[in-house]
C-alpha cells in the first residue's frame, strides 16, 4: 500500500521560503499574493490493512515526519 | 583515565564542530572523549554530555530530525533523566529541540541568510549549571553561524518558560528572527541546555573572545559535581 504524506508548515507560522518563492515569482510577472512552501513523502508500506496503514503513518508523522509545534501533515493513502 | 571531568562528544554524520567541540572542552578542564551516533552506550565515566555544532545527516528533513532519533540519543536520553548535565550547541541545540528534550524548535531564519558573525548574548537568568560562572544581565560575546536558528515556541509555551526562568540566554540584538531573541534555553531540571552561539569557539581573547569559556568551563564544574553523586551513590 502506498501513502503520501504532505507536511505543511502550520497557519500563522512565518514561512520565509515561501515569502522568497512569492517574491520571485513576482519577479517573474507572475501575480501570487501568497505562497507556502512545504514537503511531500511518498511512502511504500507493507502493511495491507488501510486502517493498520493510517495508524502507522500518523504514527510517524507524530515521531519524525512532521514538527506539530511549526508542522501540519496529511495523509493520503493510495490503494493499490 | 585522568581525573579530570570527562565530557562526552557526541558525533553525528555531517558535524563538524565535535573536534573544536572538544579542544575548547580540553582547555577549560575536561576530559574530552568522543561518542558516535551509532553508539548504545555513552563512554564509561561520562560526566557530561556535548552535541556539538554541524549539519548532521546532511539537515534532511528538519535540523536536527534525524539525528534526534539516532541510536545515540537513547543513552543521551537516559544520561539526561538521570540528572546529568547535556550541553547542546547549534545544531545540537535543534537536535535537543527535536528530541523534546528542550522546548521550542529552531525554524529557518527570518530573513533567509546564513548569519556568521560575533554577537552579543545577555544572561537573563543564570540559575543553571551552565550559568554558574555567569551573573544575570552580563553580556557575552559568542559567535553564531547557522541558517536555521530561529527559535519559536507557541505564546503560551513562550511564557511558561520566561516565568520558569528557562530562558537564559537573549540576543541583545535581532539575529535571526527568534522569538523574544531567544539564543538559549534550559529545560524544566535545568540539567539540558542549548543555544545558538558557538562557546566553543570564544575560548580565547586572542581569537576574539574567552566569554564561551565560562559556560563550557560550568559545564565542565557540572559534570565533575554530578560523577562525585554516582560515585556517592
Amino acid at each position: 500500500m502506498k501513502a503520501v504524506v504532505m507536511v505543511r508548515p502550520k497557519e500563522g507560522i512565518l514561512d520565509p521560503q515561501g515569502d522568497a518563492v512569492r517574491h520571485s515569482l513576482r519577479k517573474l510577472g507572475f501575480e501570487v499574493s501568497g505562497t507556502r512552501v512545504g514537503r511531500l513523502i511518498d511512502l511504500e508500506l507493507t502493511a495491507d490493512d488501510p486502517a493498520d496503514a493510517e495508524a502507522q503513518v500518523e504514527r510517524m508523522c507524530s515521531e519524525l515526519l512532521a514538527n506539530p509545534l511549526i508542522e501540519s501533515y496529511e495523509i493520503l493513502l493510495e490503494d493499490p | 583515565m585522568t581525573d579530570k571531568p570527562r565530557v562526552a562528544v557526541v558525533t553525528f554524520p555531517g558535524s563538524n564542530d565535535d573536534h573544536d567541540a572538544a579542544w575548547a572542552l580540553g582547555a577549560v578542564g575536561a576530559d574530552p572523549v568522543a561518542a558516535w551516533h551509532q553508539d548504545a552506550e555513552l563512554p564509561a565515566g561520562t560526566g557530561g554530555v556535548v552535541l556539538p555544532g554541524g549539519f548532521s545527516y546532511g539537515d534532511y528533513l528538519r535540523t536536527g530530525a534525524i539525528a534526534s532519533v539516532a541510536p545515540v540519543m537513547d543513552a543521551v536520553r537516559a544520561f539526561a533523566a538521570a540528572g546529568g548535565p547535556v550541553l547542546g550547541i547549534c545544531n545540537g541545540f535543534q537536535t535537543l529541540c527535536e528530541a523534546r528534550l528542550l522546548p521550542g524548535v529552531l525554524r529557518p531564519n527570518r530573513q533567509l541568510e546564513f548569519v556568521c558573525e560575533d554577537v552579543t548574548v545577555r544572561v537573563e537568568n543564570a540559575d543553571a549549571p551552565f550559568l554558574s560562572r555567569c551573573s544575570p544581565g552580563q553580556e557575552l560575546v559568542i559567535p553564531v553561524k547557522h541558517g536555521e536558528g530561529a527559535w519559536y515556541a507557541d505564546q503560551w509555551t513562550f511564557v511558561q518558560l520566561a516565568a520558569r526562568g528557562q530562558i537564559v540566554l537573549r540576543y541583545a540584538d535581532d539575529v535571526n528572527g527568534a522569538l523574544g531573541n531567544v539564543a538559549g534555553v534550559v529545560n524544566q531540571a535545568r540539567n539540558v541546555m542549548g543555544l545558538m552561539p558557538h562557546p566553543e569557539h570564544a575560548v580565547d581573547p586572542l581569537l576574539g573572545s574567552g566569554d564561551g569559556g565560562l559556560l563550557l568551563a560550568a559545564l565542565v564544574d557540572t559534570a565533575a559535581a554530578f560523577r562525585a553523586t554516582l560515585a556517592v551513590a
